[in-house]
């Protein structure tokens, strides 16, 4: 007989499905399609991110898709208010996975200095977010090391759709 | 030619008509927004279509309220300028300056020369930031993608300016009240002369890309045309009331700071349209460099803040190191500046029309009451009559060119 690539031994198995996830996984990095929920001041800085000067094609997160189906990273960009989480939760929901979530800016993570009864105390609240990225707004390139944190994390199989697929099944 | 096929029901040819095919007579309900790439997140539109055609508009703002003018109550006078940063984020030196004007008509204060003409700077830096990018991103959603990286880029070139001066790029925060921050830095004014020059070229460019771009005239004239007359009953201002033929600028107008100082001239359009208010954004920005380029030349050293322990804050060096400095600081810091009561509306000119302030004062540190009059609310609730008969492929030039802006109209 000719190649001996597989075998029944389930760690070999486990060694060839591992080496198969690190290849999609780095494909999925350098092509994140990004969907930005732009609600508030951040987006000024969004639009400087995606601009010439940061670009951030560069790091393979060019594409903004404004179809949540088409995309598969969620930045929430801007306050979440009490109005708007439900829509947020919404637009989660009909992205495929995997998928994952940036917070940009303080008030996507925490609510930012809006402590009163319209605005979410964070995007979590709604969604599971993977990064959070401080700063009021951040600058463009604490938003590129944000991005590269993600990717890293991606290649990990750390995000938080990707973990219960990287747990190989307990029999 | 074509043939025309009359259907008649209950006759022979009853038949071909499938209920499939059958057009529904009814309106139809589509959801723009609130999340939508032209609504800027922050606003959704329930729209009765018939066909391509708008019947009718319900415009639903309110996405964004962050409960500003509550948030004001519970923070002293100087702790609102983050606030105000917040509001007309495009702009926020325009705000800045706006909350500051008002809060120093109920102190009854006038600020220094040179303080004057370094909000006038920072101002229409500000403006010309605005204009920038209410053009460059309705440019982009109507297919224009170029201009708005030009543009764009001409705006990080301010960004990086501003940043030098007040420390942020966006939320500066650097007007005080009495006051600015901190002064000029050394080599800002050739700074700024070079950035205008740059900035004209990139105005010129972009002229060249989108005022003769066929694609992008179809898109912007003769849509949601508005008259003189429907502008002021609407209560337009700015850009939008001023392409509506409506010349009225609280600059010229209403003069505060050093506007009467400086010589510049009012764009007005003639047909109310969006290409209009394009026209008038792209001229305003070359008066606001005029403006920068007069104020630069006059601008005379001197002191920055009023000269007033009860409102501007001590030096450092004496909060250090005398007694009396040390508690005026405290007391500032604490207890905010003490405003006598009383109750004052000031308006000046923002980047989308007369930005009004309505403050009402109890006495203490902090205002019993904060109301800002924002342009973008005002000309929003013209939206609906504005888009009613329109394409729906209309609606994206005319928001544009309104330029809601969340944090200033759902404040």
């Amino acid at each position: 007989m000719g190649l001996e690539l597989t075998t029944t031994r389930l760690e070999d198995a486990a060694g060839w499905a591992k080496k198969a996830r690190d290849a999609a996984n780095w494909g999925r990095k350098y092509s994140l399609f990004t969907y930005p929920f732009v609600t508030a001041c951040c987006g000024m800085e969004f639009m400087s991110v995606a601009a010439s000067k940061y670009d951030i094609a560069r790091f393979g997160a060019e594409f903004p898709r404004f179809s949540p189906r088409q995309s598969d990273l969620l930045m929430i960009v801007g306050t979440i208010t009490e109005r708007q989480g439900p829509v947020l939760r919404r637009v989660y929901d009909q992205m495929a996975e995997p998928k994952w979530v940036i917070a940009f800016g303080v008030c996507a993570s925490t609510g930012g200095f809006y402590q009163n009864y319209s605005a979410m105390p964070g995007a979590d609240q709604v969604v599971p977010v993977d990064v959070y990225i401080p700063g009021c707004p951040p600058r463009p390139e604490q938003v590129l090391d944000a991005l590269i944190l993600l990717q890293r994390r991606i290649q990990e199989s750390r995000g938080h759709s990707q973990v219960a697929e990287a747990q190989p099944a307990r029999r | 030619m074509s043939t025309v096929q009359t259907y008649v029901l209950g006759q022979k040819n009853a038949a071909d008509l499938d209920a499939e095919q059958e057009l529904p007579a009814e309106l139809m309900t589509i959801n723009m927004g609130p999340s939508h790439p032209a609504m800027h997140g922050t606003i959704r539109m329930v729209l009765q279509i018939d066909g391509e055609r708008v019947v009718d508009a319900d415009v639903q703002p309110g996405y964004l309220h962050r409960c500003f003018e509550k948030e004001s109550e519970y923070a002293t006078y100087t702790q609102i300028f983050p606030y105000t940063d917040r509001l007309n984020y495009v702009s926020p030196m325009l705000n800045n300056v706006g909350f500051a004007l008002a809060v120093e008509k109920l102190l009854g204060i006038e600020t220094p020369e040179r303080c004057q003409y370094i909000r006038v700077i920072i101002g229409e830096m500000s403006r010309i930031t605005d204009h920038l990018t209410c053009i460059g991103a309705s440019a982009m959603e109507v297919g224009a993608f170029t201009a708005f990286l030009y543009l764009l880029k001409a705006r990080e070139w301010f960004y990086e300016l501003l940043e030098e001066l007040s420390g942020a790029r966006l939320t500066h925060s650097y007007v005080r009240i009495g006051g600015v921050a901190r002064d000029l830095t050394a080599d800002f004014d050739p700074k700024l002369r070079d950035l205008l020059n740059r900035t004209e070229g990139v105005l010129a460019e972009v002229e060249t890309l989108l005022t003769n771009n066929r694609i992008f005239r179809q898109r912007m004239e003769g849509v949601s045309v508005v008259s003189r007359d429907d502008a002021i009953a609407w209560g337009f201002t700015g850009p939008l009331g001023r392409a509506s033929g409506l010349d009225y600028d609280v600059r010229k107008d209403y003069p505060y700071l050093v506007y009467d100082r400086v010589e510049f001239d009012v764009p007005v359009g003639e047909h109310g349209d969006c290409f209009d208010r394009y026209l008038v954004r792209m001229e305003e920005m070359r008066q606001s460099i005029r403006i920068l380029r007069q104020c630069l030349d006059q601008i005379r050293p001197g002191p920055i803040c009023v000269d007033d322990l009860r409102v501007t804050l001590p030096d450092k060096s004496e909060v250090y190191n005398t007694i009396e400095a040390m508690i005026a600081h405290f007391k500032l810091i604490v207890d905010g500046i003490r405003v006598p009561p009383g109750q004052t509306y000031s308006f000046t000119e923002g980047g989308n029309g007369e930005l009004g302030f309505f403050v009402i004062a109890d006495g203490t540190g902090r205002p019993y009451k904060v109301h800002v009059r924002s342009p973008c609310f005002i000309a929003l609730q013209a939206l609906p009559s504005m888009i009613r008969g329109a394409l729906i492929s209309d609606i994206i030039p005319t928001f544009g060119m309104i330029n809601m802006i969340g944090g200033e109209c759902d404040r």
